[in-house]
């Protein structure tokens, strides 16, 4: 088993990791060349630009109704202080009954009683959701461009080849929590915002800066709301959507418009959703101590109880065939493995890495790292696995991407590779694997500052092939020195 | 119909049985129901353990039986119905006048009267378990003057005629909504999950549907229900009750008991019917695997690479593609198949077949558009073109042969409607309604689009306009690309040869003008009278539905041809893909530019309209979406695939440029 007392130490304050080259993480204390965006913190909406107006009751309640469905109505019933007391009572008594109903269904899925703001920042992949300024982030699975969501629900879409910067606004678009492209598609763009699902199509060509909102498709069904994570196929033909509010994972045919939901009773949502690259399987976690994983052939499911905690995070090999998986109050990484094969039934998960808290001895001091595990991000060539530690904010154990060298051939293999590190004060909040970078992998992080960097990791794969012209990468030639960590106990996977 | 299937072998062994299983399990869900609409129709809050006792003694009483049995007679009848009106092309109707025609239809008046009668089958059963107040027709009373008489049980005949009136709706409804309409779903699921997730639905839509006909059925009640009570007393020689008031006035049909009586007998009766066509829909499209190839001749006939060609059914020929859709996704053995060569000779028959039936496919498609778009002007309404006499003149250089340039490329012009014509391939569709299905029924339609719709079997008419040289020299101004070499190997022609056709079209004979004039007259006089344009015109958004209405075969051969492809470049060992390649990329870049153009139309809306939570399958409305997500990203999925190798493979520069934006990704 690999664990972080195996990592070279962090980097001392100050520093920043640049990249990886020659097997090793190349550090800096400036950050000149980095590609950086600077978004800005504005909260600003438009309703700041208006007075406060008062209105009736019913006016206000139909309002938050529309707004924030049955909860949104409680809260703001219990929030009025002007109007009669003997309407209020009426409308209380009438209510507390369902109230109490919800509350008894709260009572066996604990989760259902927060607000949909509240929810989303549970069951987000990305940590400390509500203030983040980068509240979500996608790579076009093709081509360099990629999608921002911020802090004031808009969406930017940076393209290097294009001078133009898109912004994505909607009526709907609020409390982004995932965004995705379409793969086999140059345009469209998946949101999965608080009430509903958006589905943007942004002509690479146009030149306009606000696309109308007419642009995007608006898909939603009734009761599936607030939409924590989406998935698409690798095919581009479907997009599972999936809402802890709702126990059925909707399966969209998003050019038709409709949605098949499947159902499957206990876990009481469903959280995060996470199709594997070959699209054979979607594992679907819940928030309660279950995970599901999905067959998309014929859409059947297998069930994996967890004993601590529910599923925070889940990754794919670039086959299909390993999924490794987090759970919730654990330090730990574990992995399945998934074969064609049949009679090989696994009953249990393997735990591939050990991230419990580790103290390193440093110039500055001691240093601990390790924890909770925020997501899990693993590179399109399999070769790099990263890791968001949560932290502790009272322990003054800041966030950190841990960061594994991986092999799944012949045998799968774990290997410390170092931690990623920005600027001080800075805190990782949301990573990301470029789909397709040529020489290496290429790790987006997205900080507390609003920054956007990119971390490259050059190395020369070891499954693909090498042709003459485009396999070798253009910075110094790294070289695999795999006797350096030979004479450490590592997590190799026995085969049976 | 049936007995014209009856040849082909799927039928009898395959789409026989799976009815026959749907039906079953038909009759097997009925105790459940029924038991739940006895339960449902006794309620009683007061006396539950009464209500409770007297429900377990009816289900096992002799009536309930008697009645089960009649029940089950209903469910295989309406089985039958559904195997013999079902469709998996839609019957779209483009105007009022269309949908009254298929109203009208004698086929569609007997079916409306079979489910008449089993309404009223039904309701008798629901009368007798019901029973108390409906269970008998007549009952035995005193007159005033003390004589003892056979009086008329108004209850029982509301109820007998509430049936009737149900039936009779869900059997116009199910035109108005195509509810013979099978559609296939993308997601594949187990029948028996697929039936646990309809369920719900179904439960929503009869009672929701029940609740509108009872009210249609009280309002009609109220006007008219005096004819056959009094009828009804005239032939069975009863009398009506002057103690009690009756049943037609405002007091008697307020009767809150009554209204849920009705309500509850009509849910169960939908109930039932919709179950049946549920589990007909679910047996019928379940994914059937066909042979790529066999060992023995005597089953060639069933290969996939056979089947896959064939007219009729359409059933056939849908899960065929269906399947290859699906195995060029999941199945690397039968993809090998369908790469491998036959074994003396050496020849890819398997993929020369298939690729060659995906590719006439979509080039009927293409030709479908480009033959709509010239007709549709740009501002939506049909253009006035003098096509009558122009076709007359037309046909004419045809048949003389000395032209040159119409005889050789009439395989190029191949109807869309050879393929897939509406009218005449296994729908219910009769020639009596050919003539109102899409467009035709328009006398605002210019001829061309008439042209388009006709039913293949009365050849003549197309293949008179097949050879038109009016819309051939049209094809390569506009469409440069239609006319393509590659798929079709036919010469093409070239812009300078366009002029001298034209010299004998622009002179057409006196008569035809005459004519001409007068059609226009007629026209401009009936387009002034409200009704006639009321009926006459074009609903929105059924041409373009009518247009893609069979599209469900192009997406699954895009997707086919496209996953095979893309397996191609790892899997094809001898390159049997490789030399279709090129005509593979241009069908596809030409239906991508015609689809493009489609939907530039004014007419033609970019977003789907939400379906609403009704039995009929509104999935062929939004097929057209589905086409062009899918053939997007079947383009993509070549490139992709193949990268910059394509820069190696035959292509025109325009098709060249096209490509070039999809390996950008600026599509």
């Amino acid at each position: 088993m690999c664990s972080l007392a195996l990592f070279p130490p962090p980097l001392p304050s100050g520093h920043t990791t640049l990249c990886e080259s020659n097997n090793e993480l190349l550090s800096g204390a400036s950050s000149e060349d980095h590609r950086l965006i600077q978004v800005s913190q504005n909260k600003l909406g438009i309703n700041t630009a208006f007075l406060d107006h008062s209105e009736t009751l019913w006016m206000r309640s139909a309002a938050a109704w529309r707004d924030g469905g049955f909860t949104g109505l409680l809260n703001e019933i219990t929030n009025s202080h002007t109007e009669d007391i003997f309407q209020i009572l009426k409308i209380w008594c009438t209510l507390a009954l369902l109230q109490w109903v919800s509350s008894f269904h709260g009572s066996l899925f604990p989760h259902l009683t927060l607000s949909s703001e509240d929810m989303i920042a549970e069951f987000s992949q990305v940590l400390n959701w509500p203030d983040c300024v980068v509240r979500a982030f996608a790579w076009h699975p093709h081509t360099d461009k990629f999608a921002v969501a911020l802090l004031d629900d808009s969406i930017k879409i940076y393209n290097p080849k294009s001078a133009t910067t898109p912004t994505l606004k909607h009526r709907l678009q609020r409390s982004v929590a995932a965004v995705q492209w379409k793969p086999l598609c140059a345009s469209a763009l998946a949101v999965a915002c608080q009430n509903c699902l958006l589905v943007w199509h942004v002509d690479p060509c146009s030149l306009s800066t606000r696309p109308s909102s007419g642009c995007a498709q608006v898909l939603s069904h009734p009761g599936h709301s607030p939409v924590t994570s989406i998935a698409w196929s690798p095919s581009g033909s479907l997009l599972v959507s999936a809402s802890p509010m709702d126990t059925a994972m909707m399966v969209w045919d998003v050019a038709a418009e409709n949605c098949v939901p499947l159902q499957r009773v206990g876990g009481g949502g469903v959280t995060f959703l996470s199709w594997s690259p070959d699209g054979s399987h979607v594992l679907a976690s819940t928030p309660s101590l279950l995970f599901r994983v999905w067959e998309t052939r014929m859409w059947t499911c297998e069930r994996w109880p967890c004993v601590k905690g529910r599923c925070q995070s889940g990754c794919w090999s670039p086959d299909g065939s390993r999924l490794l998986f987090t759970v919730q109050g654990e330090t730990v990484i574990y992995a399945l493995t998934f074969t064609d094969a049949p009679g090989k039934v696994y009953t249990a998960a393997a735990v591939v890495a050990d991230l419990s808290e580790t103290t390193f001895n440093t110039q500055d001091g001691d240093i601990t790292v390790g924890g909770e595990i925020q997501s899990l991000a693993w590179d399109p060539k399999g070769e790099r696995l990263a890791v968001l530690l949560k932290g502790l904010v009272q322990s003054d154990r800041p966030p950190v991407i841990a960061v594994f060298k991986t092999r799944t051939s012949p045998i799968f293999e774990l290997l410390p590779c170092g931690f990623v590190q920005g600027e001080p004060g800075a805190e990782p909040r949301l990573m990301q694997f470029h789909p397709n970078f040529q020489h290496g992998a290429l790790l987006t992080v997205c900080w507390s500052t609003g920054r956007i960097t990119h971390v490259p990791f050059y190395f020369l794969s070891a499954g693909v092939p090498h042709f003459g012209l485009n396999g070798s990468p253009s910075l110094p030639r790294p070289q695999e020195r795999p006797s350096d960590f030979a004479n450490q106990s590592l997590f190799t996977e026995m085969i049976s | 119909m049936f007995s014209a299937q009856q040849s082909c072998w799927f039928v009898r062994k395959v789409i026989c049985w799976r009815a026959a299983a749907s039906i079953a399990w038909a009759v097997l869900l009925l105790p459940p129901t029924t038991a739940a609409f006895i339960i449902l129709s006794r309620f009683s809050i007061l006396h539950p353990f009464q209500w409770i006792s007297e429900c377990l003694s009816l289900l096992t009483s002799a009536s309930a039986i008697f009645s089960f049995i009649l029940l089950g007679g209903v469910i295989i009848i309406v089985g039958f119905l559904n195997l013999e009106y079902y469709t998996v092309i839609p019957n779209i109707a483009c105007s009022k006048i269309a949908l009254l025609g298929q109203l009208l239809h004698p086929r569609q008046f007997l079916s409306s009267l079979v489910h008449c009668i089993m309404g009223i089958i039904v309701a008798w059963c629901c009368a007798v378990t019901i029973g108390g107040r409906y269970e008998t027709l007549g009952y035995p009373c005193v007159e005033s003057d003390g004589s003892p008489e056979m009086c008329l049980n108004e209850y029982h005949l509301v109820l007998l005629l509430a049936g009737a009136f149900v039936g009779f709706s869900h059997s116009l409804l199910g035109v108005i909504h195509n509810m013979n309409y099978v559609s296939f779903h993308t997601v594949q699921r187990y029948k028996y999950l697929r039936f646990k997730g309809s369920l719900p639905l179904v439960v929503k839509c009869s009672a929701t549907q029940a609740l509108y006909s009872v009210r249609n059925y009280i309002v009609i009640y109220f006007f008219l229900g005096y004819i056959p009570k009094t009828w009804m007393c005239k032939t069975l020689n009863l009398h009506l009750n002057s103690s009690l008031h009756s049943l037609d006035t405002i007091a008697g049909l307020l009767d809150l008991c009554l209204i849920y009586h009705l309500w509850i007998s009509a849910t169960f009766l939908l109930f039932t019917w919709y179950i049946t066509l549920v589990l007909f829909r679910i047996f019928v499209t379940e994914v059937y695997s066909f042979p790529v190839q066999s060992s023995f001749t005597e089953d060639s006939h069933q290969c996939l690479p056979k089947v896959i060609t064939e007219k009729q059914p359409m059933i056939l020929k849908f899960l065929a593609l269906q399947d290859l859709a699906l195995l060029s996704q999941h199945a690397p053995l039968r993809r090998s198949e369908v790469f491998s060569l036959s074994q003396p000779g050496g020849h890819p028959h398997n993929w020369n077949a298939i690729s060659k039936e995906c590719l006439s496919l979509l080039s009927d498609l293409t030709q479908r558009l480009i033959v709509y778009h010239d007709t549709v002007a740009t501002n939506g309404r049909a253009k006035p073109l003098s096509t009558g006499s122009e076709r007359k003149t037309s046909s004419d250089t045809s048949v003389s042969g000395d032209d040159p340039f119409t005889p050789k490329s009439t395989p190029l012009m191949k109807t869309p409607a050879s393929v897939f014509t509406r009218s005449v391939v296994g729908g219910p569709q009769s020639p009596l309604t050919a003539p109102f299905t899409p467009d035709l029924d328009s006398p605002f339609a210019s001829p061309a689009l008439r042209r388009l719709t006709a039913p293949v079997g009365q050849c003549s008419p197309w293949h008179d306009t097949v050879q038109s040289p009016h819309i051939m020299r049209r094809g390569p101004k506009l469409w440069s690309t239609s006319t393509d070499s590659h798929v079709n190997g036919s010469p093409q022609l070239s812009p300078a040869s366009v002029p001298s056709p034209k010299q004998e079209v622009s002179k057409p004979s006196l008569l035809a003008q005459f004519l001409q004039n007068r059609k226009e007259q007629v026209k401009n006089f009936l387009a002034k009278r409200v009704l006639i344009m009321y009926l006459f015109n074009k609903l929105p958004e059924a041409s373009s539905q009518a247009l893609f209405a069979d599209s469900q075969a192009h997406i699954w051969a895009l997707e086919g041809l496209s996953y095979l492809v893309q397996a191609s470049f790892s899997e094809d060992r001898f390159g049997v893909v490789q030399t279709t390649l090129p005509s593979i990329l241009s069908s596809m870049l030409v239906l991508q530019e015609a689809v493009d153009r489609h939907f530039k139309l004014p007419h033609a809306s970019s977003k789907p309209v939400r379906s609403s939570g009704t039995m009929g399958d509104c999935h062929y409305k939004t097929l057209r979406f589905a086409l062009r997500a899918t053939l997007k990203t079947a383009i993509y999925r070549i490139t992709t695939t193949f990268g910059d190798h394509l820069s190696t493979v035959q292509m025109s520069a325009e098709h060249r440029k096209r490509l070039q934006q999809f390996l950008e990704y600026k599509e």
